[in-house]
């Protein structure tokens, strides 16, 4: 057995640092103790080589990636306990390297945490409140449980860096393309469709199919990743907007009149005439709406499972061609002329904010997938982020040059803006912080203005839509790399699909529940049941709930004489009324002897200031 | 003529299909021809071409680009829009190569020193190495398809988990519908009833179940027929003429070959489980003459003993033909007799005196008694508690007693609008049936004081005997996940008025529904008439007693 360390080896430092550490005054009456000791077990050789093991183990997992995205808060691990190795030490002789649970890394445990732990619990009966901390108690435990399981995720997301600090928006497609794998390579691609042109193009829910149809009419649906093609029909007339269902199989097309749908072989199913000139469609997959707006001005909402209008509601702001939705609480924003962005909800006939973005008319929104930013560009070549956290100001700005026509986020956070013919992206520092606007994260030109963006989910890829056809940008660290197999998976079978569908009918969010905070529903509303009672009260005249003022019962034979019925009410009044002062005296009193108390506590001499005191 | 016409055609099926799987159009500009056959590339192959591994690339430095005069970037439009200024020391060389890498194509576009309009018009050998040889890190989400798809057919689907908020919006709304639609559900499959068992030509009056066997059950019926059923086939097995007059009580031998019936005649037979071989009669196996009417039965739990009821509470030998010994404690007819189960020694008796007795068989004298504001019609103890047993009274209430203390009850189960005939405990010992006069069963668990829940079937008749009869599933492991997030679900928003309408809901009979309402309002009238009295009276008159201690009038030892 070997017992002490080699110099040549890298590591010594480290672990004299660390016997260092755990040495002890020296006893003239312990010297014996040691060696034997350490001669008596075989444990500790092995201890060594553990703990030698482990400085270097911790050093390789904090190489960290030098990239712009890809930085995950990378947390520090919790220094392990080496209080007592003594005690921790099994008959074998062997010690557990790793003692105690494994350590999470706060700030998962944040991202996964649904309570709010800086509000403090109700005031409540004893019961309730035990039974509120189990809960809480609980609700901890499941976000450690799910911080723990971010280790089996497969993916990393995707990168760029340019050479030392170079500027990646220098590098262009080309250079991505021939830098990358053959796979992300062929995801690079360009359709040069200038017959038809502008396009306007929208990915399916996976990711997987792509959808667009040009402004003279031509439509068509394929598999993109395969390049397989699902349908192509002409309409014949202008197509305003293209957009998939909640599945790929359906597809609705804002075409010169009428809204019509088509089924994924180009088959017209539905045409519907009750959303007339539209502009702009909006899919809410979760409550399975289709929202239109419309150039007369109506912003509607097709519940597309039972097809039925939900809600019309008329903007009374003109025009409407600038819309988005909030994927986070399925709000919709429309834009309009006088630089305001409003926000609906199909449950109410007014909008639910109205927010004064530009001087000059809004040109684009579009809103992040946490639903924390809003990014908004006018005729004034401004490009706002705006904070939705209930503030409504914005963060950051900066004037263009043309101003951007049309605006999109990625699942990460990357914003992408078309000025013209050019398109630029932008990036933050990670999901959750908003694209910071000083220095693009890429450019690229196309070879026509820009009619269509939209950045592919769960792929680095970014669609164009421009008026020579359909450009398939490659953009690293735009999309999720992970995907949630039960919500929307791009590697679904044909059962697997038919099965969500199922499930995702059954479980369709009522068009009633779309409200600002979609957490709303698990709060308990004490505001509105307090407006409510004042409104009732407000409505009757009188307070329903209120005590009513004591009427003495006629009584029989002679005693129902109107003194004595004064006479029984002036009781009872008094009654209450000696209740009342009784009340009152006793709460002096306390707040008397509460007073007495603290003054005895705060001091033994008395302050000048005490007299103010009340 | 020819068809579609040429403003029909499609622009992307004009053009002529490449080679390879691509079918139809689309031919990507830049695509190798690698990813064109493949429309993924296995780690295999990857590893040969070296190139699925995030690397970072370095471009192949042709040798007019010696790293010493890299190629400086060039300055893109959208910088020049923006006012940057253009590098200073860009070598007029650099631009001219790609100027005349554009102009070979004479496309203006390129002429104007913009690399970036590559896409579809430069060709493929015209780029690659010329272009510049800047050292950058790049990494592109890339999944391997063979990682989320299954290999075979007969594998189970991969399904990739990620439990990010972000990609699971919506989640409080969602999982409200989902507890809506478990509600809703646990109410559409809610069908009790499961069946009738036809053949007795008079009223059944007794039922006792079998010891052994989950699927037999015997009855025995008004006029004098005891039947033997088979629960699974739903059919009767066998039918005895056991008596004259009513049969009055079976019950079952702890082994389970045997049983025994009282009935009118003054008579407790002993009859076997089988039935009598080919040729053979139909005959008890004992017989016993008594001397008065015997009105119950119950069978010790391990041992051959058994005792019945009439005027006093007989304790019986089977070999024998008198008891061992008679009970008695008052002079009235006693309606029904239980052994606890557990504490085996023990009995339970209720009389029509209004008292619930308690009996040791080892002593010859009853231990306590307890008596009630109205008689008790059976009592029944709990398989899994010794002390507990629960007593079926005629105020329309159920009283759960803790043979310990039997001057509080442990629980008072109100729910019932008339008398309650019968009680029998679930062998979990956590909740019991009852049958009343109003034609209305109710489940209740022990610890409340509401029932559970109503099987509603349109009442026809009165159920004079029941017994509880569990049958245990076995689920899958899915089922049972299923069964358990929905019953969660279900938990958390109980208190939402829609789901706990949809939850509360029972469909009663309308006379037992107004008799609830009838009893609610006389009940509230009790109540503030006796806060009303405590009110006007001198303080500490009147005592106040609770629900639990108001029904019991006396317990005596």
């Amino acid at each position: 057995m070997e017992t002490a360390p080699k110099p040549g080896r890298d590591v010594p430092p480290k672990k004299d640092k660390l016997q260092t550490k755990r040495k002890k005054p020296r006893r003239y009456w312990e010297e014996e103790t040691v060696p034997t000791r350490d001669g008596a077990s075989p444990g500790p050789p092995c201890n060594k080589k553990n703990r030698e093991l482990r400085p270097q183990r911790r050093k390789n997992a904090h190489i960290l990636k030098k990239s712009r995205i890809s930085k995950k808060p990378q947390v520090p691990k919790k220094p392990r306990e080496w209080k007592n190795p003594e005690s921790q030490r099994s008959l074998s002789g062997a010690q557990d390297p790793f003692p105690g649970p494994a350590p999470v890394p706060v700030e998962v445990v944040q991202k996964f945490c649904r309570i709010d732990k800086s509000r403090k619990l109700p005031r409540s009966k004893a019961k309730t409140r035990s039974r509120l901390e189990v809960a809480e108690a609980e609700e901890e435990e499941t976000s450690i449980k799910a911080a723990r399981s971010e280790l089996l995720l497969a993916e990393e997301p995707g990168f760029l860096e340019g050479e030392d600090g170079e500027d990646t928006a220098k590098i262009c497609q080309a250079d991505i393309v021939e830098a990358v794998d053959i796979t992300s390579a062929a995801k690079h691609f360009d359709l040069n469709l200038r017959q038809f042109g502008p396009y306007r193009l929208n990915y399916s829910r996976t990711g997987r199919h792509l959808a667009f149809g040009g402004r003279r009419g031509h439509v068509a649906a394929l598999d993109w990743v395969t390049k397989k093609l699902m349908c192509e029909i002409n309409v014949m007339e202008a197509v305003r907007d293209i957009r998939f269902l909640h599945s790929e199989a359906l597809l609705a097309v804002a075409q010169n009149r009428w809204l019509h749908i088509y089924d994924n072989q180009g088959i017209e199913l539905h045409c519907i005439r009750r959303c007339d000139r539209v502009t702009r469609l909006e899919f809410l997959p979760f409550h399975f709406l289709l929202a239109t707006a419309s150039e007369t001005g109506f912003l509607t909402y097709l519940d597309v499972s039972v097809g039925k209008i939900v809600a019309a509601l008329n903007a009374r702001a003109g025009r409407l061609d600038v819309m988005s939705q909030n994927p986070y609480n399925a709000v919709i924003h429309l834009g309009h002329s006088n630089g305001t962005v409003s926000l609906w909800s199909p449950a109410m006939k007014e909008p639910l904010a109205k927010i004064l973005c530009h001087r000059g008319g809004v040109r684009a929104v579009a809103v992040d997938s946490t639903g924390t930013y809003m990014a908004t560009s006018g005729l004034d070549h401004q490009l706002k982020i705006f904070d939705l956290r209930g503030t409504y100001q914005p963060l950051s700005t900066r004037t263009l040059p043309h101003g951007a026509g049309h605006l999109a986020f990625s699942q990460r956070g990357l914003l992408v803006a078309g000025m013209g013919d050019v398109v630029n992206i932008w990036a933050g520092q990670g999901k959750a912080s908003p694209p910071s606007l000083e220095q693009p994260y890429l450019t690229h030109r196309l070879s026509g203005p820009v009619h269509g963006l939209q950045f592919c989910p769960f792929e680095d890829v970014l669609g164009v839509g421009h008026s020579g056809g359909i450009t398939s940008m490659l953009v690293p660290g735009a999309g999720e790399p992970n995907f949630d197999g039960l919500e929307s998976n791009p590697y679904r079978s044909r059962k697997q699909r038919q099965e969500w569908e199922v499930k995702a009918l059954l479980e369709k969010v009522p068009a009633e529940l779309i409200c600002l905070d979609p957490r709303a529903l698990a709060k308990v509303d004490v505001i509105s049941l307090e407006q409510g009672k004042k409104e009732r009260i407000e409505r009757l005249g009188y307070d329903p709930e209120a005590k009513a003022p004591f009427q003495p019962k006629p009584k029989q034979k002679g005693r129902s004489s109107t003194a004595s019925l004064v006479k029984r009410k002036r009781k009872v009044m008094d009654e209450e009324h000696r209740d009342k002062v009784r009340q009152s005296l006793q709460q002096q009193q306390q707040q008397q002897q509460h007073k007495e108390v603290k003054a005895k506590s705060t001091g033994a001499r008395p302050s000048a200031l005490d007299r103010f005191v009340r | 003529m020819q068809w579609p016409p040429p403003w029909r055609r499609s622009p992307l099926l004009s053009a002529s299909p490449p080679p390879g799987p691509v079918k139809g159009f689309l031919r990507p500009v830049r695509m190798s021809e690698a990813a064109r056959l493949y429309h993924y590339v296995t780690p295999a192959e990857s590893a040969m071409e070296g190139r699925w591994q995030t690397r970072p690339s370095l471009r192949p430095a042709s040798p007019t680009n010696a790293p010493a005069h890299r190629q400086p970037p060039l300055a893109n439009v959208c910088q020049q829009n923006y006012g940057a200024p253009q590098d200073p020391v860009e070598p007029a060389g650099l631009r001219s190569a790609s100027h005349v890498t554009g102009s070979s194509l004479g496309k203006a576009e390129v002429a104007c020193g913009s690399r970036r309009r590559w896409a579809e018009l430069v060709p493929e050998s015209s780029w690659s190495p010329a272009v510049g040889a800047s050292k950058m890190k790049v990494k592109m989400l890339s999944r391997n398809p063979d990682n989320y798809v299954r290999e075979t057919k007969l594998d189970l689907q991969r399904v990739p988990r990620n439990y990010d908020p972000t990609l699971h919006p919506f989640e409080v709304p969602r999982e409200y519908v989902r507890a809506l639609n478990a509600t809703k559900l646990e109410r559409v499959f809610a069908k009790p009833f499961l069946a009738s068992l036809d053949g007795h030509r008079d009223g059944v009056n007794c039922l006792a179940k079998h010891p052994k066997n989950l699927a037999t059950v015997l009855s025995g019926a008004c006029d004098g027929e005891v039947r033997i059923w088979n629960l699974t086939q739903r059919n009767c097995i066998r039918t005895i003429q056991a008596h004259e007059g009513f049969v009055r009580g079976v019950c079952t031998r702890f082994c389970g070959t045997s049983f025994f019936t009282v009935g009118d005649d003054k008579t407790v037979k002993q009859w076997k489980m089988d039935g009598p071989g080919y040729g053979e009669e139909e005959e008890p196996l004992h017989t016993i003459l008594g001397k008065t009417v015997y009105t119950g039965i119950d069978h010790h739990w391990k041992e051959a003993v058994f005792a019945t009821c009439g005027q006093q509470v007989d304790i019986w030998d089977e070999q024998r033909t008198n008891p061992i010994c008679s009970m008695t404690w008052g002079f009235d007819s006693i309606s029904s007799v239980k052994f606890n189960p557990v504490e085996t020694f023990l009995l339970g008796s209720c009389a029509s005196d209004r008292n619930i007795v308690l009996y040791d068989m080892r002593q010859a004298t009853p231990l306590k008694k307890v008596i009630l504001d109205m008689r008790t019609n059976t009592i029944c103890w709990n398989p899994m508690e010794a002390f507990i047993f629960t007593a079926a009274n005629e105020d329309y209430n159920l009283y759960t007693f803790d043979m310990r203390a039997l001057d509080t009850p442990v629980m008072v189960h109100m729910d019932h609008v008339s008398a309650v005939l019968d009680v029998d405990y679930s062998p979990t010992g956590k909740e019991f049936v009852s049958a009343s006069f109003d034609k209305s069963i109710r489940i209740f668990p022990v610890d409340k004081s509401r029932s559970r829940y109503v099987p509603t079937s349109k009442p026809k008749t009165t159920h004079y005997s029941l017994r509880y009869q569990n049958v245990y599933f076995q689920l899958t492991s899915r089922e049972k996940a299923a069964k358990d997030y929905n019953q969660k679900l279900k938990e958390k928003f109980q208190h939402y008025p829609h789901i706990k309408r949809i939850a509360r809901h029972r469909h009663l009979p309308k006379s037992i529904y107004s008799q609830i309402q009838e009893q609610r309002i006389m009940k509230e009238a009790r109540r503030r008439k006796e806060v009303n009295r405590i009110k006007h009276s001198k303080p500490g008159s009147v005592p106040i007693v609770s629900e639990k201690k108001k029904h019991i009038v006396a317990v005596v030892k």
